[in-house]
């Protein structure tokens, strides 16, 4: 029976200390282990998604360090020492973030399934750039697909959140 | 899901090269990750290490040293679109950099991974080709140089060996007077055509370097179209752009598949020369 419950004794597992939205997470992942597996399914955020698996599409953006990366590629260790941002720890305190607001006022979805990954990839633009061209937006923002929208009120909903975030700062 | 393997953790290229050597075909380097990774999702390659090179030091920055410029192989694509030092001595570089993949790609994906991996569909190798680039490769105790011509052999096949690391690119800092461009075409995720121009101009056209990438198995230098405009005048050598661009399409080794026919990429690598062409002058 013993035989049965019998685990790898020569497993390797990482230590990963980071801050995920904000606090400290101290977890341990195997070497093989991806991002967005251990994001989604041992911490229990699923904003982030699986859709083309090769990162080309978007849907599974999260912020590390501020920076978009595809957690559907990113093992999981390598976000040790770093901060990790999911759409979940964008509000703060119940109030959402002004890109948040502006992609429901202006209609920047529809089934929902692509903007965690267009939100927080849009949240990378602002920090980088307050005040993106269309042009510029178009470019970052390349990497993000949708599959309902057609991009223009995703759009329209990014340049009205840079300007309210602009007006603030 | 990937299957389970090892990382190892080398804090030295020597190191890294040893780790190599002593695991051959069951290791891999990794840096960036964004096409190895991919390629082991899939279950195309299957490895029981992998060698994460990130902590070895030295090799992520872009400096200038006796006339030429020195480009570390884990210098990401966001790190090199953003680099001052290459905008100001490399700018077409910079602006190759700035159109690999997407955002999140750049972000972590490496020149060095780009070009090791050697995806046909790639940018940055057939642009270092144009700029007549040299690839550092360090084992344990010794290192060599392969030019950008010799380095990509075939797909996902470079000169390397096995106990290998590629450690720095560097590129000739071009003269006041060098012209070079690149221009890429595709509407898949990956470019489908590059093409790579070089030259220096003094009246004439010369030192013409020309460089086809991603219709082919491996980027390539087309000495064959480069003889076509090399020493004409400006304007002479405008005339003869298509003669050239025509060359260079059929030795691109372009073979039809999902990007294009062998006749349509062989036509846009002819666009193409042209409009770089055009493009460098300008």
């Amino acid at each position: 029976m013993a035989k049965a419950m019998t685990k790898h004794s020569d497993t390797q597992w990482i230590p990963v200390s980071f801050t995920l939205n904000g606090r400290l997470q101290e977890i341990e992942v195997e070497p093989h282990e991806l991002l967005l597996d251990v994001v989604r399914d041992q911490l229990g955020l699923t904003g982030a998604k699986r859709s083309c698996d090769v990162e080309v599409c978007g849907a599974c953006t999260l912020l590390v360090d501020g920076r978009p990366v595809s957690a559907c590629t990113t093992l999981a260790f390598e976000v040790r020492g770093r901060s990790v941002l999911t759409i979940e720890g964008l509000a703060q305190d119940g109030k959402l973030h002004p890109l948040q607001e502006a992609f429901i006022e202006h209609g920047g979805f529809q089934c929902g399934f692509c903007t965690p990954g267009m939100i927080l990839a849009a949240k990378a633009l602002l920090d980088e750039n307050p005040n993106p061209s269309e042009a510029e937006l178009k470019h970052f923002m390349h990497g993000n697909i949708c599959r309902c929208t057609g991009y223009k009120k995703i759009i329209e909903s990014i340049m009205a959140a840079a300007k309210k975030m602009r007006a603030k700062a | 899901m990937l299957r389970r393997f090892r990382l190892e953790e080398p804090e030295s290229v020597a190191e890294a090269a040893e780790l190599l050597g002593r695991f051959g075909e069951s290791a891999k380097v990794y840096a960036g990750g964004t096409e190895l990774l991919l390629a082991m999702k899939e279950g195309l390659v299957q490895y029981e290490r992998l060698i994460n090179v990130k902590k070895l030091t030295g090799l992520s920055d872009v400096t200038t040293a006796d006339g030429t410029l020195v480009i570390g192989a884990l210098c990401t694509h966001h790190q090199l679109e953003n680099s001052p030092v290459l905008r100001d001595k490399l700018p077409a570089l910079t602006k190759l950099e700035q159109n690999v993949a997407n955002v999140r790609v750049r972000q972590v994906g490496t020149i060095g991974g780009n070009i090791c991996f050697a995806e046909p569909h790639a940018d940055p190798g057939t642009l270092l080709i144009a700029l007549g680039a040299k690839m550092i490769a360090e084992q344990s105790s010794s290192k060599r140089e392969i030019t950008a011509e010799d380095f990509f052999v075939d797909a996902y096949e470079t000169a390397l060996q096995a106990d290998e690391v590629l450690t720095k690119i560097q590129v000739p800092i071009p003269a006041p007077n060098a012209r070079s461009a690149y221009l890429k075409f595709g509407y898949l995720e990956r470019p489908s055509v590059g093409v790579a121009v070089a030259f220096n101009l003094n009246g004439g056209v010369s030192g013409v370097r020309i460089a086809v990438g991603c219709a082919g198995p491996a980027p390539r230098r087309v000495a064959e179209a480069e003889a076509l405009l090399e020493g004409k005048s400006k304007d002479e050598a405008l005339r003869h752009v298509a003669e050239a661009g025509a060359s260079a399409g059929r030795a691109a080794q372009a073979i039809s598949d999902l990007h294009g026919s062998q006749e349509y990429k062989e036509h846009i690598v002819g666009v193409l020369l042209k409009r770089a062409f055009q493009s460098a002058l300008s």
